[in-house]
């Protein structure tokens, strides 16, 4: 299985501002519903974009200038709540190739590199330059390079940091870790037999 | 002489098979526990890979998060939660691996269910795919939420990549105040503590408060340390889990149980072992907690007022202070104390065991829920609810107004019939009160401890639960 080596991501961005987005508001629990992950993308952010009626709601998402944005940032702590890869599969099915947040919760993070999904972190006041900039311009092209862990737009740039074992994973294509998982398997095996709870 | 370790550490080096190229390190998951809503696309992932189940032996199923409590009889009337059970049968079935359907009698929510069954057990690692997986770390065993793709992992390989996390020891010293309960405990954590104030850590909890504290109540603090941002939380084991565990239908038996209960010992934290951090805390200092706000952390005691922004001291704090007040439609610096409710909501895997409906309806007994509120108590398993029928609970509860369920998640987070309506008021017991959290995107939660959610029930307001039931003088 080679996996794509995503050193970095080329696109528009949108900025989602707040702290503490949970994977609740990023995809409400009554969409997951569902056997496959095909479709959750419509409901990204679904409680805070739309109303009952189904009419939009003031969002970021909403605004026409920045559709097709493929960077996403935010806040601090995003992510958190719960384990659901629901959140960064919602993410990923709008369309979105990376997201760059002041920190992320622990486990959206994992889920995110697994899934291909650059997580980087940067300060506050470099991230509102961003969106400052994008603001401005929705058409900026803003790149996040994930090897010189930086983001460059519209002559700018600031820095970002990936965390070493996710930035691995992304720039050498290892980010989906079933291939070497299934490689160690005779060593797994071995391994299981020396806890006796693991016997059949 | 060998160099002390931490519970963590040792468990971590039992199950470590290998380092991956990107640093990780190749874990070996003792016990995979699945259940409906993340589990399908896993399976379908695997599908897709030609793969099969590694150890479906080491693989136990459940269903919790949509199956209706107020319906046993199949078809659910949602035709979505139907296509979720159906999928989790089918899944089970062509892979081999045990499922607690509702006709086995021991169904319920994944992390009562594990240890209910002894399947958790001290010196193991578990995942699941549920953040409040660390729930099983009150045996001493590592416990993981995970995602899909990891899931995946899991069950092709029983092993998934992570980085090892640094180990925080809180201590909680002296003796909890009448009316104080675990949930307290952990809601004063996540308080002192905050939200993300456990990244990159697992909490290892002890000090005399854990010491005293039954399985249930370690499982209720475990269960949030998700809430406060770890990645896992634990009690070392001793014989309190020991005895919990004794006889249950997956704890070995006989020679084997004496060899398993050193084996477990061995496992906990030595003395004088690392630590990357330390917290202490004073029990005497922790009082009844509630939520004010739309996440964990924004907790007071209840004698306490609703902060107010204008006093923050940070930009942002107030902006955050805003945000929730105007979410939770409260008004800066007024008194908890006496907010209306509309609903209480008593269970979730955080407390909705035996000795949480033990504990209210001692209480509860010749009291009435407030005129105007809906309330519902719904035990956590199959096995919680025949247990609480056997001692008559259920009519205390029923005696007393409030709906007395069929198990499952409920309205912890509304992926079945139970919802919030409209900004309904919900005084609950569940670990949770994000925004919309309880299926109404404007639906309000206030977390608290079973005692107070019962004191809410009956007062129809967020009450203090010692006055209410005059706790101090029991
Ligand atoms: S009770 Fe709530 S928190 Fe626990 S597993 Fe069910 S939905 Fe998740």
């Amino acid at each position: 299985m080679a996996l794509a080596k995503i050193s970095s991501v080329t696109g528009r961005a949108v900025y989602v501002p707040g702290n503490d987005i949970d994977t609740d508001r990023i995809i409400p629990a009554r969409f997951m519903k569902c056997v496959t992950f095909d479709g959750l993308g419509e409901f990204l952010f679904h409680d805070v974009r739309k109303n009952d009626d189904g009419s939009d709601k003031p969002h970021p998402l909403n605004e026409p200038r920045f559709k097709g944005a493929t960077i996403l940032l935010s806040g601090a702590n995003f992510g958190c709540g719960s384990s659901r890869e629901h959140a960064p599969q919602a993410i990923q099915k709008h369309g979105f190739r990376a997201i760059v947040a002041e920190n992320f919760a622990e486990i959206f993070f994992g889920n995110c590199t697994t899934l291909g999904i650059p997580c980087a972190t940067a300060a506050r006041a470099d991230i509102a330059r961003v969106a400052a900039a994008i603001e401005a311009n929705p058409a900026t092209e803003v790149v996040l390079d994930v090897a010189a862990q930086e983001v460059r737009f519209g002559g700018q740039r600031i820095t970002v940091e990936v965390r070493a074992t996710a930035r691995d994973a992304l720039v050498n294509g290892r980010w989906d870790a079933i291939g070497e998982l299934l490689d160690g398997l005779p060593a797994v095996q071995s391994r299981a037999r020396a806890l006796p709870y693991l016997a059949a | 002489m060998t160099t002390p370790k931490s519970l963590f550490e040792k468990v971590w080096e039992a199950h470590a098979v290998r380092t991956l190229a990107n640093g990780q390190t190749q874990l070996l998951i003792g016990t995979h526990l699945i259940h409906e809503v993340t589990s399908p696309q896993a399976f379908g992932m695997l599908r897709d890979l030609g793969l099969k189940v590694a150890m479906p032996h080491r693989t136990f199923a459940t269903v919790d998060h949509i199956v209706p409590t107020d319906q046993l009889v199949e078809p659910y009337r949602d035709p979505l939660a139907q296509a979720m059970m159906d999928e989790l049968r089918r899944n089970c079935a062509e892979f081999g691996i045990t499922f607690f359907d509702r006709a086995t009698g021991k169904q319920g929510i994944v992390h009562i269910v594990g240890p209910e069954q002894g399947i958790t057990q001290p010196g193991t690692t578990i995942a699941c795919g549920d953040s409040h997986t660390s729930t099983h770390g009150a045996f001493g065993a590592v416990a993981f939420g995970i995602g899909t793709t990891q899931i995946r992992d899991v069950l092709a390989t029983q092993t998934m990549a992570l980085g090892r996390l640094k180990v925080r020891r809180i201590n909680v010293n002296g003796r909890l105040r009448p009316g104080v309960y675990a949930k307290d405990v952990i809601l004063h954590i996540i308080r002192v503590l905050g939200v993300n104030g456990g990244t990159g850590f697992a909490y290892e909890y002890g000090g005399d408060v854990f010491d005293r504290f039954s399985m249930e109540e370690r499982m209720t603090v475990c269960n949030m340390s998700i809430e406060g941002g770890a990645r896992a939380g634990y009690v070392n084991p001793d014989q309190t889990t020991f005895a919990y565990l004794k006889g249950r239908p997956y704890s070995p038996a006989g020679a084997a149980w004496d060899e398993a209960v050193i084996r477990w010992k061995s496992f906990a934290s030595d003395p004088g072992c690392h630590y990357d951090d330390v917290v202490t805390i004073d029990a005497a200092s922790i009082a009844p907690t509630v939520t004010w706000g739309i996440n964990p952390g924004q907790g007071i005691s209840i004698d306490e007022r609703v902060p107010d922004p204008a006093q923050a001291k940070a930009v942002d704090e107030r902006s955050s202070i805003e945000e929730a007040l105007a979410y939770m439609k409260l008004r800066p610096g007024t008194p908890i104390k006496g907010t209306r409710i509309d609903v209480a909501f008593l269970g979730s895997c955080t407390n909705g065991r035996l000795s949480d409906f033990q504990e209210v309806a001692r209480f509860l007994k010749g009291r009435r829920v407030a005129a105007g509120v809906k309330a519902i108590a719904v035990p956590g398993s199959q096995i919680v609810a025949l247990q609480c029928e056997k001692l008559g609970l259920d009519r205390v509860f029923a005696d007393a107004g409030f709906e007395w369920r069929a198990a499952g998640c409920s309205m912890c987070l509304a992926m079945n019939p139970d919802k919030l309506v409209g900004d309904q008021l919900c005084a609950s017991s569940s670990n949770r009160n994000f925004k919309g959290r309880q299926g109404s995107p404007t639906g309000r939660t206030i977390l608290m401890s079973p005692l107070m959610v019962a004191a809410a029930a009956v007062t129809g307001t967020v009450a203090d639960a010692r006055e209410v039931f005059a706790v101090n003088q029991n």
